[in-house]
């Protein structure tokens, strides 16, 4: 099988090139996305596709979120499968109303008469200083949000597979990329990943740990440790993407486990993370030895100032934390 | 510049104005008959608008509606009688029920939706355009809206855009003199609307919107120019509502007297009266067409409230394409 080693960036950028070259109804807009930096936006993902597919299939645009999210919504109901970057995610507010009124609800409420297969690439996500307004993680708003497909992917594979996953879906899918893993290095082997299919991350015996995108790569590393230290062999399960989820597979880890973790970056107050172990304790009481535990980003705007960032946001510490507590507190 | 057949759009035209004006006639009392849940905004006195734009367009096009949007889709060629059942919330209707009023789209006929939020459709519409131009095509779109909505920030946006990329789009204003219960003169600092067109490269002009030719000519001509690539246009068609904003308004906020002064410039008897004096109408023909307006709406009435209630277990159906992508 070919495969290559590539940061999260040139997998994306990789993926945009592959769909491009296979979707003629996709298109690429954004700010700033071909002459910037390294010529491909504020990360690079979309380097040299205008030189390749030229400026009518990528597209520079003005700074209107609005517009270009409603905009997009309007093409996507017109057979163009958009792809349309917002710089940071924290961004997409000025555009909710494309986004929630409608593309979230243009197929329902017409009696599914239309497609809308629109992909929105953003980041969010914390770590590199760039405070309150560039540094949410907004996935759990966009999940609760009935007719969104929300991906978040945690690796560079899953970033080039769920990215060619979202612009073959119909429904509009919003892509959240982390901005502090951009030049993660993995490896890839350049297939699809479908919606709705967790990874396990690493096997397990002993305690579940789900997370995503910077919490997952802390939270392998906090299982090493775990490991290491005190013979605990946690199994942590990436979900991938966080609507559709797959709950099968946390299921079927926790009932071997009877222990769970989940860990994520968005404000741990009515987080996803809640929906996860709510769920597993209705589904799964009796197979569990101890109440689920939930980290979360602290109920406050993320700070700018290092020793603050770090202190709002679930660190390797924390999640080492829980999972030997979780393990402590066993047998119910 | 653009030619205004008047016998034969003239005729086609005052066909589809009395066909509407019935329809929407009946919104208040259907309203008042419980069988219309939440609102229903009906646009009695500004037939002239839709029925003027949707001469100009082809199969092709596309258009994007607002709250106010059942002409809209009508003189689109929306059919009365399941337009009719998606208002009173049954199975035939277009949505199947899961719309209502301000949620009636019709794919196969370029129709993206009347729409519940006020200006949304000016950015739906543009990404329609987007659409066109990518895929080569020479389709174009056109966006109803209000003098309220031309106050949304995503307004100023669209004409930028449409503007920098050329995109075959005409938007079209009705300015109908009231945002809900606000007076334009109170709400918009600058009254000449078209100025907000011509600040971003967008060719505007104002229309009569009482007049059917009129507003037919601006629309076939901004149609045309979009078509041949020459990038949007913004119309600015005065009219008036006769009724309220909605179904039981109690109109509160504006004159009887300057309710009548509109009536007397009403686009129906004034096409009509020029249809008679040319000689291109009788008398016994007007009449027949009025006869058949009551007719297809009360036909399209009977059709909708004989209609089955959907099933509550379509209430969770079609939020997401059920078929898994290869």
């Amino acid at each position: 099988m070919n495969t290559k080693t590539l940061t999260t960036w040139r997998a994306l950028n990789s993926a945009l090139t592959d769909i491009l070259r296979d979707t003629p109804e996709a298109f690429i807009m954004g700010e700033d996305i071909t002459s910037w930096g390294t010529g491909g936006g504020i990360h690079g993902v979309t380097r040299k596709l205008a030189k390749e597919f030229g400026a009518e299939r990528v597209r520079d645009t003005p700074i209107s979120e609005e517009v270009l999210i409603s905009a997009a919504v309007g093409a996507a109901m017109r057979g163009s499968r958009p792809i349309l970057e917002i710089m940071y995610s924290d961004f997409s507010f000025l555009g909710f109303d494309g986004i929630i009124n409608q593309a979230a609800k243009s197929r329902y409420m017409f009696g599914g008469q239309f497609d809308c297969p629109l992909v929105i690439r953003t980041n969010g996500g914390s770590g590199v200083g760039k405070a309150g307004q560039h540094s949410q993680s907004l996935e759990t708003l966009f999940a609760h949000i009935p007719g969104l497909e929300v991906a978040v992917p945690g690796t560079p594979a899953d970033a080039y597979g769920l990215l060619r996953t979202a612009v073959k879906s119909d429904n509009p899918t919003i892509f959240l990329e982390h901005k502090n893993t951009y030049y993660d290095k993995g490896e890839l082997d350049f297939r699809p990943v479908p919606f709705g299919q967790a990874r396990i991350a690493r096997e397990g015996t002993d305690v579940t740990v789900v997370a995503t995108q910077q919490l997952l790569t802390r939270s392998l590393v906090a299982a090493e440790r775990l490991q290491a230290e005190h013979g605990v062999s946690a199994e942590v399960i990436d979900p991938r993407t966080l609507y559709p989820f797959d709950m099968e597979t946390v299921l079927t880890s926790v009932r071997k486990t009877r222990h769970l973790v989940v860990a994520h970056e968005a404000v741990r107050d009515y987080g996803w993370g809640a929906e996860v172990a709510s769920t597993v304790v209705e589904q799964a009481w009796a197979e569990l030895d101890a109440p689920p535990v939930r980290l979360g980003g602290a109920r406050t705007p993320i700070p700018y100032s290092e020793p603050l960032e770090n202190a709002v946001i679930p660190g390797v510490d924390q999640v080492f934390d829980a999972l030997r507590e979780v393990r402590k507190a066993g047998k119910l | 510049m653009a030619h205004f057949d008047f016998n034969q759009q003239g005729l086609d035209g005052l066909k589809m104005m009395s066909m509407i004006r019935q329809f929407e006639s009946r919104m208040p009392i259907l309203s008042e008959e419980g069988l219309i849940r939440g609102s229903t905004h009906p646009s009695v006195g500004m037939e002239a608008v839709a029925t003027g734009v949707s001469l100009a367009l082809g199969p092709q096009d596309s258009i994007a509606s607002n709250h106010r949007g059942h002409a809209h889709c009508l003189a689109r060629g929306a059919d009365p009688a399941r337009t009719m059942a998606e208002i009173l919330g049954r199975r035939d209707g277009y949505g199947g029920g899961k719309g209502g009023s301000m949620h009636i789209g019709v794919s196969e006929l370029g129709i993206l939706g009347t729409n519940g939020i006020v200006g949304a459709g000016i950015g739906l519409a543009t990404g329609a355009a987007l659409a066109a131009q990518i895929q080569g095509t020479d389709a174009v779109s056109v966006v109803y809206f209000g003098d309220g909505a031309s106050n949304q920030g995503v307004m100023s946006e669209a004409f930028n855009l449409a503007a920098i990329w050329q995109l075959p789009v005409v938007f079209v204003c009705e300015n109908n003199h009231y945002a809900q219960s606000a007076p334009i003169e109170k709400m918009i600092a600058q009254p000449d609307l078209k100025q907000r067109g011509l600040a971003y490269g967008v060719p505007s002009v104002d229309v009569d919107g009482m007049s059917l030719g009129e507003t037919y000519t601006a629309a076939a001509e901004g149609v045309e120019r979009a078509r041949q690539g020459r990038g949007p246009s913004f119309i600015i068609a005065d009219t008036y509502r006769y009724l309220g904003h909605m179904a039981g308004d109690t109109e509160i906020y504006r004159k009887k007297d300057e309710v009548e002064q509109w009536k007397a410039k009403d686009p129906i008897a004034r096409l009509a009266a020029e249809l008679l004096d040319a000689g291109v109408l009788t008398m016994p023909d007007w009449e027949e067409i009025q006869i058949e307006a009551v007719r297809i709406v009360q036909e399209a009435e009977e059709f909708a409230r004989n209609s089955a209630f959907p099933d509550p277990a379509e209430a969770t159906q079609d939020v997401y394409k059920k078929e898994v992508p290869a």
